[in-house]
Parts: C-alpha cells; structure tokens; sequence
C-alpha cells in the first residue's frame, strides 16, 4: 500500500488521539474502582489528634501490664527473638527512674521506685523522627497518628537516633521466624526496616479502640485530644499528667497519671 | 590520561591485587550481610549507629580537608602548594567515594536507596548530606582532572575552570558542616546536642586530612619520582598543628559546660567514654588513647624543631590521624547512644565481620586512591623531566 506523508500524518495523529482518550478513560474507570475499594469505613474512629493517658493508679499486677503488651505484640506479628540485641518492641515497661529521667530523686517512696510504666511511641505533635527521614517513610496523618512505612523506609535508622524516647526499633534480621502466631489481618515487616507503635491505625479505621486500651481494662484512656468533650480532655482537665521529657518540645501526646498515696 | 594508571612497576601492580583482594573479601562478607540483615554487626536497638557511620562521619572530613591546600594555592596564590593541590583534590575523590559507600552498608534496605532521590526531603539534612557529598565528588574530579590534563599538555587551565575551584572552594566547609548537623540537631541526644559540633568537626577535619596529606606526600617522595617538595610538607605540618590545637581547644570547651554546668545528662557521655559508666567502660582505652595521642602529637608539633624534623612531622602526622579516627571514627558517635534515651547503658563493640566489612571500604578507597596518585605523579614527573630538557 502507498501512503503519502499527509495521510501518513493524519492517521498516526487520530490514532494517538484516540489512544490518548481511551487511555484517560481507562484510567479514571481504575481510579474510581480503587477509590471505591479504599473507601473510609462508615465505623472509623475519627480524630484530629489522637492521645493517650496511662493511669497507673489502675495497674496493680503484674499481669496488667502482660495482658496489654501481648495484645500489643500478637496482633501486630512483634517478633520475640528472646535477646536485647535483636529486640523489637512496640508496647513496653520501664522503672520511674528511666521513663522520666532527671525526675527521680533518691527519697521517693517505695511503691514509685518500684512502679512498671507502660512506654510507647508518643506520637508527637512536632515529631523529630518524621524531621530528619530522608524519604517521608515516617509521616503524620491528619489524625495526628506518627505513621510508618515498612515499604518506602530505607534503614538508615536516622529516626531512631533522632526519637527521644528509644520508641523505634530495626528489624536486625528476618523476623518472621520468631513470630509466635502471625496475625493475617496485619502484615509481617522484613529485615532493614524500622517500625514502632502504630496507635492501631488498622483498628481505629474499622472502628475499634486499639488493643491495648480494648485490653486496660479503663487503664488506658484513648481518645481525640483536639475535642473539648473527649474522654481524654475530661480526664486531663480533673488529673494532674505528665509526658515524657517534654521540655524537647516533641510535644508528646501520652499522658501519664502516676498518682500519689493510693498506690501503697 | 588514565593510560598512566596501566603501566607501573612490579610494586605498584602488587599493591593493586593486595588491594583489591581485601576488597572483595570485605566484598563477600557485605554480602553475607545483605542476606543475613544488619543483625551480623554489633548495632542494636540501643546504639543504632556505629562503626560504619563513624567511618562515614571521619572521612566527610578528611575529603573537606582538600580545601586546605586548594585555598591557599587559588586564593592567595601560594605557589609552593602548586605541586600538591591535585593530592588534596585526588584524597578527597576516594574519601568521597568511602562515605557513600559507609552510607550504603549500613542501609537496612540498600536496594531502596534510590528512594532518596524518587522522594527528595528537603526537611532532612540526610538529603542536603546527599546533594553536597555527590557535588563535592562531581566538583573534584572535575577541577582535578581538567587542571592535571592541561598539566599534562603543558598549558594553562582552561578559564572556565575558575568558578568551579572557587566552588570547590565554599562547597568543602559546607560538606562537612551538613554531616556535622546530621547530630547537631537531634533533640534528646545530650553528646551531640552542641552549637559547636560542626566547628569541630571542620577542626578535627583540617588536621586529620592534611596529616593524611602528609603522611601520602613523603610517601610519594619515596616510591615515585615526584617529589611533593619539602617546603609543602612543611606548611601543612603548620596547617596540622594550629588545627589540632582549635580541636583540642574545641573539645576543652565541651567538657566545660558539661562538668562546670553540672547537668548529669551532658557528663554522662563523656564519663562512659573516659572513666565508663555504671561498671560499663570498653571504650575507655581507646578514648585514652587518642587523648595521649593528641596531647603527644602537639608536643612534637607546636616545637618547631620537632615540627621541621621530616621524621618527627611524620610521627605527629600519624599520632593526628590515629587519634582523630579513635575520637571522630568511633567515640563521637557511640557516645551519642551510650547511655541510651532511658539513661541506661548498654554497650556496643564491632563484629568480625563487621569490621572485615570496614576493612573492605578502606581497602577500596585506597585503591582508587593509588590509581588516581599514580596518574597524577606520572603526570607530573614527566611535565618536570620535560621541562628540564
């Protein structure tokens, strides 16, 4: 077949016209397919500012604090490797002394010296680890949550050098085998990536309070610190609260109640 | 011009093949870790960092410290450095090169590397860390192999060179700055929450890089027929010694504030490193030693008789280095995560193959090194043999 350069020009022209537009066409079927796919859950929790407040006065025994870092732990596949070296942890205790050091004196009274103190990611409001992240794998959404992408995070572990709180942990190596039962509801992280508490965003979006409040039995009080009538704004407005090393100006949002007396 | 590096003696091809050797061992070791995870070195939760990024942090300064003798010779042309700028400017290439890959052996994720650049993050000094080093590399080469070339040919250096030595130039403080800043600016991490970091870190990087220098010209001297000149050995002997005296003036004044001020956070570091800490002290040797070093380096430096004694220079030059890369190489970052944000110590100590992994960067760094030395000192030898004829 013999084809001048105008016909040749007008053909290829309308055929990429029509490629071009199927193609945009195609795309915007997909978008919306997606879009409806990832919808907002009618259930989700909402919030501007996600908190927290660890009332000690309402943990007694030991097994309130085992009961709320296993439920931690099992629903987010936290490996056990069983040494410090590898050690990954979302949900932990420390002593007074090391929660908040600099506040501790040596005439406290027993009961203090002695106190277990849940630590967790403070999901700052000005958050140093999200600062100093060379990709954005560590974020803020806008419900004030400190996100973490296993997906995106490179393991240069600047994070962990810039959060205060020795809240972030590596993944030293695979740690897949060391999850006792994996959840399939959430996903396994590989070795070279950081990750810490999540607030349980994943629950949150499908409405429910996360695991560890759910396990507190009242303990833990969650709620939008940005909503004046918040279960988290009442308590704050009656209890005297602390947050961890708050003169860095990281603006944490866990609050403690360590309480006085009544806990002898 | 690279041709020069394809010809060489016995000796030189000898020490290319050790080289090399080592190199691909620290190679098979990097990829045990690649398969096993970071877990193979001695980092954990607690210290996060450790020898690589010392590494990391100790050669972003003995690449700046090229400045040291490009700035004279451009600025206030001082000839005498004439002979030596191409050994500033072709350290700083490998030292460059070493960083990145520091940098890229201790990713956790080093086949997400590129992500740095898909999502460029101005808000992170690890970003500008990225662009100043890769520019400073660029610029090097550049100025280095443009001026050597028309050396070479025995002409001028083209004028469009100028602007970018003057770059070069503003660009080597800055390199070592942003590294300084990558701990300057981390809340909560008492040691290196100090105004006066990157002060010290371009002190310690001025005497570290030209006591290299040092070390590299009287090398050269000896085993090639180019001679880098007394005269430059001496007056970066000079460079050394009123830099070393900045650093240990530096480091004076952090342990004021610390102890004077009275604040247990800011001593802590500094008794874990020298005295240890809650029954904890393995880097208490070596941080010993590099305090005597330095303290011994400047005896032999600031006497002038010793400083112009080329073998006495040589032994305060290393004694510099040995102590700069205990104190910046390894000390300044462990003491950043002992004690951990909790005010606990838990230790940190290199693995085998960690340190064979270490070993292997060096061991490629100065393998580039030597081929860049042996085509800058062909180079020159035969523009000086020609122009005697």
């Amino acid at each position: 077949m013999k084809m001048n350069r105008r016909d040749f020009l007008k053909l290829t022209g309308t055929g990429t016209i029509l490629g071009l537009a199927g193609l945009g066409l195609f795309e915007r079927v997909t978008e919306e397919a997606i879009a409806a796919q990832f919808s907002k859950d009618v259930k989700a929790l909402n919030a501007r500012r996600w908190a927290m407040i660890v009332d000690l006065r309402k943990f007694k025994t030991e097994e309130d604090y085992k009961r709320i870092i296993n439920a931690c732990h099992s629903v987010h596949n936290v490996p056990d490797f069983g040494n410090p070296k590898d050690e990954i942890k979302w949900l932990w205790t420390d002593t007074y002394e090391h929660s908040f050091p600099g506040q501790e004196h040596e005439f406290m009274p027993e009961w203090l010296e002695k106190m277990s103190i849940p630590l967790l990611c403070n999901h700052c409001a000005n958050p140093p680890c999200v600062r100093v992240c060379p990709v954005k794998a560590t974020f803020k959404s806008p419900d004030g949550i400190t996100q973490q992408d296993y997906h995106r995070c490179i393991g240069c572990r600047f994070c962990m050098a810039a959060c205060p709180f020795g809240a972030r942990s590596f993944n030293w190596r695979d740690p897949r085998p060391f999850i006792k039962k994996t959840n399939n509801e959430f996903p396994t992280r590989t070795k070279g990536v950081v990750e810490k508490c999540n607030f349980c965003t994943e629950r949150l979006a499908k409405g429910l309070k996360p695991a560890c409040v759910e396990e507190s039995n009242g303990a833990l009080i969650f709620g939008d610190l940005m909503d004046p009538d918040s279960e988290v704004r009442q308590v704050l407005r009656k209890e005297f609260t602390i947050r961890r090393k708050a003169e860095l100006g990281t603006q944490p949002s866990v609050f403690y109640i360590i309480g006085g007396s009544e806990n002898v | 011009m690279f041709e020069k590096a394809l010809e060489g003696s016995k000796r030189y091809w000898t020490w290319l093949i050790i080289l090399a050797a080592i190199s691909g061992i620290g190679t098979l070791y990097y990829l045990k870790q690649f398969q096993y995870g970071l877990g193979l070195t001695g980092l954990s939760r607690d210290v996060s960092w450790g020898l690589y990024i010392g590494q990391f942090t100790f050669l972003v300064g003995v690449a700046a410290s090229a400045v040291m003798v490009v700035l004279p010779y451009y600025l206030h042309n001082y000839k005498v450095f004439g002979r030596i700028t191409i050994l500033g400017e072709f350290l700083a290439i490998p030292s460059v090169i070493m960083c990145m890959l520091f940098i890229f052996v201790d990713m956790g994720q080093p086949t997400r590397i590129l992500n740095v650049l898909l999502h460029p993050t101005p808000r992170s000094v690890l970003f500008w860390d990225s662009v100043v080093l890769g520019g400073y590399l660029f610029l090097n080469l550049l100025v280095g192999w443009t001026v050597l070339h028309a050396e070479k040919k025995e002409i001028a250096p083209p004028k469009w060179i100028k602007p970018f030595i003057y770059l070069s130039i503003i660009w080597a403080p800055s390199i070592h700055t942003v590294t300084a800043f990558i701990y300057a600016g981390l809340p909560g991490r008492h040691f290196w929450l100090t105004a006066i970091m990157a002060a010290r870190f371009l002190a310690s990087a001025f005497s570290s890089g030209p006591a290299l220098l040092i070390i590299l010209a009287m090398i050269i001297r000896r085993y090639t027929k180019f001679d880098p000149g007394k005269e430059a050995i001496q007056a970066l002997g000079k460079i050394v010694t009123y830099f070393m005296l900045t650093n240990v003036f530096f480091m004076g004044l952090e342990l004021f504030t610390a102890f004077y001020s009275g604040i247990p956070g800011h001593q802590h570091p500094f008794k874990y490193l020298f005295t240890g800490l809650e029954g904890h002290g393995r880097l208490v040797p070596l941080m010993w030693t590099s305090a005597i070093l330095a303290i011994f380096s400047l005896i032999l430096l600031v006497n002038p008789s010793t400083r112009k004694n080329e073998r006495a220079l040589a032994v305060a030059a290393a004694a510099v280095f040995i102590s700069l890369w205990l104190e910046k190489g390894f000390g300044l970052i462990i003491g950043g995560f002992v004690p951990n944000p909790f005010e606990k110590v838990f230790e940190y100590w290199p693995t085998a193959p960690e340190t064979i992994i270490t070993i292997g960067v060096w061991a490629t760094g100065f393998l580039i090194l030597t081929i860049l030395y042996k085509i800058a000192t062909t180079v020159k030898q035969e523009v000086g043999e020609s122009a005697h004829h």
